[in-house]
């Protein structure tokens, strides 16, 4: 027994942390808005890909771009992207979609895994697809299977989102068409958990990130004569921001072991991870607003670049009750027939 | 990562998990807080130690059988899914006993710890006082030196003092330096409730069990023997242990998992229980699991040399929630039921008390926020 991260994951999460601390600061956040400098985050994609992200969990290959490592590497990488914001694919592309073009043996890989081409992926029918509308790439369910598209090969159509940062478009996609990436109940499981583990974890991040924000602001910030962190009010509403963030990091760590050793109980530890994450992340974001004030309701402070983000996420790959429904099934309590992505190992 | 137990915490938890099947009482026993059910609890508690099992953590000499702290949590876990009866010498063995171990001399160590391995002495914990709660530094019973005897006198008055009226022993800080202020000028004592002037009156607490006393000394006195730690060092001593009451060792996830998958149980056959229900039901059970993963990480820490420290109040504030959370959701599917005296209504009225004992929840948050947030103190 060891609930620790493991030396090699740590290494890769410190090694994008440290391109993020040096190139991925709030402005590369406002960057990826519309009208912003995509190509400045992409350039920062490129960087990260470079020191192995990207194809975290693909296997080796000649050209030396695949770093093999398991799901127990998500956690922590994802982590130290949610703190950034950095406005990537990465759930998308890291935990789901680099992993399934390896399987595949795509010919797309090797540009996903530079950095060069975006790829997106969606596994909810009929939804709105993060990225989709500036994605090279673009993944989408078709019956049991999923499908890979050029992005001139879909029709898009754009849809506004909270977090203008996501690109949300609505894809159109040929019956049939495009490259199989995936096929039948239980390798769309399997990407379903990686990409929710991956969330949860950005969600970690983000929410880590809005209470530290709060927290530097909250001990400058005087009112009546003394700094508002000083507040016990103030003081309660942020512990009990940390106590949710802090319950909810080992259960991420637990999906991710639970997902590389292929346990029994994965399906149940990915949801719990979404569930806790989740509403940790809301909490977070409520919590950091408030105790900003007025200021904490402007765009022009960078709060509510992290707070967008994380309300995005903590209601994609599925939110906490959808999360719960599944775990009560699974724990015997009746309830209604089961998510098409996961009924394969249930 | 690796969350699989090795081969021989696996056969540790055999031996438990038969031991326990073999000898838990097959009908619950009547409430540890009551003098009838105090009795009947004494002698599981030593139906425990002669198999070895009621300190497992403990040196074999002092009556335990050297377990890591992994395998004092396979133990708990063992134990509270088995539903074997609460540990009515807690206080002594999770609260007193880490404080002996580390500033204890080795006479004291020898003669306290394997009488309270084995329940003859029963150790009640005597810090709050009527002026002295959250705020323990105000406590005003006093110890004044008697030379001539070798020793102090104490007098004064504690008060909420757990199973007070059942126990044999108490530990308690007084204020032994009159001068001094606050936490300073205080001692930490061990005193027998038989000793001359001693008055313990037990009173019910809100679930009508006489599991409160008060106790009063008048002029008692107590052998230099009995001092833990030192003269004026009794804070000291006092707050090096309080991450044990507050976290890992006074509440492990077995009790909160066994508890969870009792709700399961109950929701699995409330044929009423709906889709709202069903949601409350998997949060709690969900928030059960996050707590022993948690304690898996922290165990992890403690063994690798990275103290808990302030992070123990983090425990208190998720476990006395989530105990809350499992009883009152369980009240939801017991509908016209839940007032039924049983052992949920009891655990539910128990849970309140959860956010109280061990420093308010109140409390903890000011540690949280000012010790592991780095937030400004008033
Ligand atoms: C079931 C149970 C068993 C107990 N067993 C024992 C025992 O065996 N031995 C023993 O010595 N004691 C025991 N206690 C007493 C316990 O330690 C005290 O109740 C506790 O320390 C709180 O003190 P108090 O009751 O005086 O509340 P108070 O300190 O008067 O607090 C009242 C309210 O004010 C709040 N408050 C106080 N100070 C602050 C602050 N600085 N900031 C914010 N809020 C604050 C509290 O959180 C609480 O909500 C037990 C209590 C219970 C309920």
């Amino acid at each position: 027994m060891r609930f620790a991260v493991a030396e090699r994951d740590a290494a890769l999460a410190e090694a994008a942390g440290e391109v993020l601390a040096k190139q991925a600061g709030a402005e590369r956040i406002r960057a990826g808005w519309p009208g912003g400098d995509a190509e400045a985050v992409d350039a920062v994609w490129r960087t990260l890909a470079g020191v192995g992200v990207s194809g975290a969990l693909v296997q080796e290959s000649a050209d030396g771009l695949g770093l093999g490592l398991d799901e127990n590497a998500l956690p922590p990488l994802m982590e130290a992207l949610g703190r950034s914001g950095l406005p990537v694919p990465a759930a998308e592309t890291v935990a789901v979609g680099a992993p399934l073009l390896a399987a595949a043996g795509a010919p797309q890989l090797p540009d996903v895994l530079k950095g060069s081409a975006l790829i997106t992926v969606s596994l909810t029918p009929g939804a709105p697809v993060p990225f989709a509308a500036r994605a090279d790439l673009i993944a989408v369910p078709d019956g049991e299977g999923l499908r890979l598209f050029a992005r001139d090969e879909v029709a898009l159509e754009p849809v506004g989102s909270v977090d203008g940062s996501r690109w949300l478009a609505q894809v159109g996609a040929p019956a049939g068409g495009g490259l199989l990436l995936a096929e039948g109940p239980a390798e769309l499981a399997v990407a379903h958990r990686r990409g929710v583990l991956a969330t949860a974890a950005l969600l970690l991040g983000l929410g880590g990130r809005m209470l530290e924000l709060t927290v530097a602001h909250v001990r400058e910030r005087q009112q009546f004569g003394v700094p508002v962190g000083s507040f016990q009010a103030v003081k309660h509403a942020l512990a009990d921001v940390e106590l949710a963030l802090r319950f909810a990091r080992p259960a991420v760590l637990a999906a991710g072991w639970a997902q590389a050793a292929g346990d029994s109980e994965a399906a149940v530890r990915t949801s719990m991870a979404k569930v806790l994450a989740s509403e940790a992340a809301r909490k977070a974001a409520r919590t950091a607003i408030q105790c900003h004030g007025a200021m904490g309701y402007t765009t022009e402070y960078d709060l509510h670049l992290y707070a967008k983000r994380a309300w995005a996420l903590a209601a994609d790959w599925g939110g906490p009750a959808e999360h719960r429904e599944s775990i009560g099934r699974r724990l015997g309590l009746a309830g209604p027939a089961d998510h098409v992505s996961e009924g394969a190992d249930a | 990562m690796d969350l699989t137990w090795s081969p021989e915490e696996d056969a540790f938890r055999r031996e438990a998990r038969e031991w326990l099947a073999a000898n838990v009482p097959r009908d619950p026993l009547p409430s540890g807080d009551t003098r009838a059910g105090f009795a009947a609890h004494l002698e599981w508690e030593r139906t425990l130690f002669e198999a070895r099992w009621s300190v497992v953590s403990w040196p074999e000499a002092y009556g335990g059988r050297d377990a890591s702290l992994w395998q004092w949590l396979v133990f708990e876990d063992e134990y509270h899914r088995a539903g074997a009866p609460a540990r009515v010498t807690q206080n002594g063995i999770f609260l007193l006993a880490p404080t002996v171990f580390a500033f204890g001399t080795e006479e004291q160590q020898r003669r306290i710890l394997p009488r309270m391995a084995a329940a003859q002495d029963l150790w009640a914990q005597g810090w709050s006082e009527p002026g002295a709660g959250s705020d323990l530094a105000a406590i005003r019973s006093r110890a004044v030196r008697d030379e001539g005897a070798g020793g102090w006198r104490l007098t004064g008055q504690k008060t909420w003092t757990t199973r007070g009226a059942f126990c044999t022993h108490l530990f308690g800080l007084f204020r032994t330096d009159p001068e001094a202020e606050r936490h300073r000028g205080l001692t930490y004592f061990l005193v027998p409730l038989d000793a001359p002037g001693v008055t313990v009156r037990g009173f019910e607490r809100l679930d009508g069990d006489e599991g409160f006393a008060e106790v009063f000394l008048d002029d008692v006195l107590v052998p230099d023997a009995d001092v833990l730690g030192g003269v004026g060092e009794g804070w000291r001593v006092a707050m090096a242990t309080t991450g044990s009451e507050r976290g890992l060792t006074l509440r492990s996830p077995g009790r909160f998992l066994h508890t969870a998958d009792r709700l399961v149980d109950l929701a699995r056959t409330t044929p009423e229980s709906t889709g709202a229900h069903r949601d409350r039901v998997v949060q709690a059970w969900i928030e059960a699991q996050a707590y022993e993963l948690f304690t898996l990480e922290q165990v992890t820490s403690i063994v690798e040399g990275r103290p808990v420290g302030a992070e123990s109040s983090l425990n208190k504030l998720f476990w006395s929630q989530l105990d809350i959370a499992l009883h009152e959701t369980a009240a939801e599917l017991l509908g016209p039921e839940a007032e039924i005296d049983g052992p949920w209504s009891r655990g539910f009225l128990f849970s309140l008390a959860g956010p109280i004992y061990a420093g308010t929840n109140e409390i903890q948050r000011n540690i949280v926020a000012e010790r592991l947030l780095g937030l400004p103190r008033r």
